[in-house]
């Protein structure tokens, strides 16, 4: 099991989270999302809650955004669940911060097919920036965590860093890459060699009229 | 009787799976998708499931099990309090495999078709399609293909013109490989920690919400409307006989160009690896060892896998297993012991921690690894720790258990000797210390 401890709830936190809210597009968003279930099955929408309270503290501290216990309580009330079944909820999926993170979460895939591709090195240009696992650095520009197989395995080694994937990863590429974000730049997502998406380097071995145009094979049926 | 084992363009099925063109429901109607579906519809319900029985499909999620016979132990005859549902699977989680990913972003109409006609099959009122936390843009690429389908009525009311009534949402989890886990997965979609339930009652019986429910993969349902319009012998020609059909590989690891590609099932793995990978890292001798289906099942050897077919029964008879067609390949500059420990630090990490034989026995077999790893064992220590695998093994709620004993069943068998290798040679080591 992952090992997840919440933030301690002090005085302090609740002064500062207390009086959570949803903002007005957010909750809008919320009414959408408690929509897609059946009436009194409002828990169902506790996942997609906590999701979107986190990326709305995400937006209100400039970082990735984090779970306070405050607003996991929200959540509930704004569900009508008791607290303690957000907050099993929030501790047990590891998309959730239980803590502040930084304002980049650097993700590095470290499962096999990407170690095999070369994580290490990864990793490494993340160190040489001073990043520690599970720590934010001292300017709460990034935090970086070794996570579990992130689903991009034909383009490994791969990065997520918030809601983007960078893929097809060397030291170098994955440098400039965090070079780029502290520098304020926005860098290209996806793979960051001459290849689309998950086709072979070098072009498509099948489907080839495809990358010309939209191709309709139904003739030839 | 041998079926066709090589692929061309006119009989592959996710035609846009690179995205170079446009993943939207104008673009894939001019591919294909949507066309006529009240038509495909217009055979009737148990026709469909019959169809799809003939075509041989097997659940492309890894267990393989025959889809049109999944589809038919639901009731027949829900009622209003009581709904059938369909749950479709992507929470895409199994290190090596990617191939839903890329029907999520660049052929979702494929999914969303497929979904009201396994739906209309199924008597099911509506549909959740369960992604995976991680696939932000990817969930943002399906719910535009749904938002589009509903805008143009081929969802919700009349759906497609069928007269048939059937919704479609998207949920995206939030970071956890057991939702994958079928049961776990209604749990998680119920608002819940994601931990399996027991078995009986299946899910066609009580699932979602405890009403009727079938869980399928992505990919199953996705090939389904190619498979009405193409008709039940079409896919079936391609694979062997019990394999049949096309299906996505995903090659990762020591190739020279990873992909993910739609080939015949039983492809040889050699013609899979040259024809679309550019072959093994360093030629065909470098090869060191292969896991075929994704980190759950165990490795096979090089020499064994080289002119193996990619099918269910062709690697169940290697003692491994098709999985989700996950193809990890390792040449011989890989650390065997530390690859197949990181996949035990994997399983540790996922574990739900429901089950005690999961929950500790997940991190005492990947800290043996570890040791193990660095020869900081005795040679019994390799007894002991597939001893403890196999008490592992069948005694858990869910598959994690297995899924997490397998891979380190197949490395003592198959790599033996170099476990002993690191053993005597630390220890030699040690000695010389001593001295």
């Amino acid at each position: 099991m992952a090992e997840r401890q919440f933030h301690p709830d002090t005085p302090e936190l609740r002064a500062e989270w207390d009086g959570f809210a949803w903002t007005e597009a957010n909750a809008k968003a919320a009414a959408e999302i408690v929509a897609r279930y059946p009436a009194g099955r409002q828990a169902s929408a506790s996942i997609p809650f906590l999701d979107l309270a986190q990326r709305q503290v995400g937006a209100m501290t400039d970082t990735q955004g984090w779970l306070p216990i405050p607003v996991i309580e929200f959540v509930a009330r704004e569900l009508d669940m008791p607290p303690v079944r957000v907050m099993e909820v929030a501790s047990f999926y590891t998309m959730f911060n239980l803590a502040p993170v930084g304002k980049f979460h650097v993700q590095v895939c470290g499962t096999t097919p990407c170690m095999l591709r070369g994580s290490d090195d990864v990793l490494s240009a993340c160190f040489k920036r001073g990043m520690k696992k599970g720590h934010t650095t001292e300017d709460g520009l990034f935090t970086l965590t070794e996570v579990e197989c992130l689903g991009a395995c034909a383009n490994a080694p791969m990065v997520q860093i918030n809601d983007d994937n960078y893929e097809d990863l060397t030291e170098d590429s994955m440098g400039k890459i965090l070079d780029a974000l502290a520098a304020g730049q926005t860098p290209k997502p996806g793979p960051q060699v001459d290849r689309t998406t998950s086709c072979p380097e070098g072009g498509p071995t099948t489907l080839k009229k495809m990358a010309e145009r939209n191709y309709d094979y139904r003739g030839q049926w | 009787m041998t079926g066709i084992t090589s692929l061309t363009d006119k009989d592959r099925i996710f035609t846009n799976l690179y995205g170079f063109q446009g993943a939207d429901l104008k673009s894939s109607q001019a591919r294909g998708d949507w066309d006529n579906t009240a038509g495909l519809m217009k055979i009737g319900q148990d026709e469909i499931i019959e169809v799809v029985k003939a075509s041989g499909l097997r659940g492309r999620g890894g267990a393989g099990f025959p889809t049109g016979m999944k589809w038919s132990f639901m009731p027949k005859a829900p009622t209003a309090g009581r709904p059938n549902f369909l749950v479709i699977n992507a929470d895409e989680s199994e290190p090596g495999s990617c191939k839903d990913r890329e029907i999520l972003r660049h052929d979702p109409h494929k999914l969303v078709e497929g979904a009201l006609i396994a739906g209309f099959a199924m008597r099911a009122r509506a549909g959740y399609i369960y992604v995976r936390g991680e696939f932000i843009v990817e969930t943002e690429a399906l719910r535009k293909a749904v938002a589009e389908a509903y805008d143009a009525g081929l969802l919700g009311k009349n759906a497609a013109g069928s007269g048939y009534d059937f919704d479609l949402f998207v949920h995206r989890g939030a970071g956890a490989y057991i939702c994958g886990e079928e049961t776990a997965m209604l749990e998680s979609l119920e608002g819940k920690k994601g931990l399996p339930r027991l078995k009986p009652p299946f899910p066609a019986g009580a699932g979602l919400y405890g009403c009727p429910t079938t869980v399928n993969n992505v990919e199953s349902i996705a090939v389904v409307p190619t498979i009405l319009r193409r008709g039940a012998a079409w896919f079936a020609s391609f694979g062997r006989e019990k394999n049949e059909g096309t299906k996505l590989f995903q090659i990762s690891g020591h190739v020279n160009c990873p992909c993910v590609v739609e080939e015949a099932m039983s492809i040889p793995f050699r013609e899979l690896i040259d024809k679309h990978a550019g072959g093994i890292r360093g030629g065909w001798d470098n090869l060191l060892a292969v896991i075929p289906g994704g980190s759950s099942v165990p490795l096979v050897p090089a020499e064994q896998i080289m002119d193996a077919p990619m099918d269910f029964d062709g690697l169940k008879d290697l003692g491994s297993g098709l999985g989700t067609a996950a193809v990890i390949v390792m040449d011989k500059s890989t650390d065997i012991v530390r690859a197949i420990s990181r996949i035990s630090y994997f399983y540790k990490h996922e574990s739900c921690g429901q089950c005690t034989p999961c929950r500790e026995g997940t991190g005492w077999m990947w800290r043996t690894m570890e040791r193990l790893r660095e020869g900081d064992a005795q040679v019994s220590t390799i007894d002991k720790l597939y001893d403890v695998t196999k008490q592992i093994e069948g005694h858990t709620i869910c598959a994690l258990g297995d899924a997490a004993a397998w891979p380190i069943q197949g490395l003592i068998k198959h790599f033996r000797p170099e476990l002993e290798r690191r053993i005597a040679e630390r220890q030699g080591d040690v000695r010389e210390a001593a001295e």
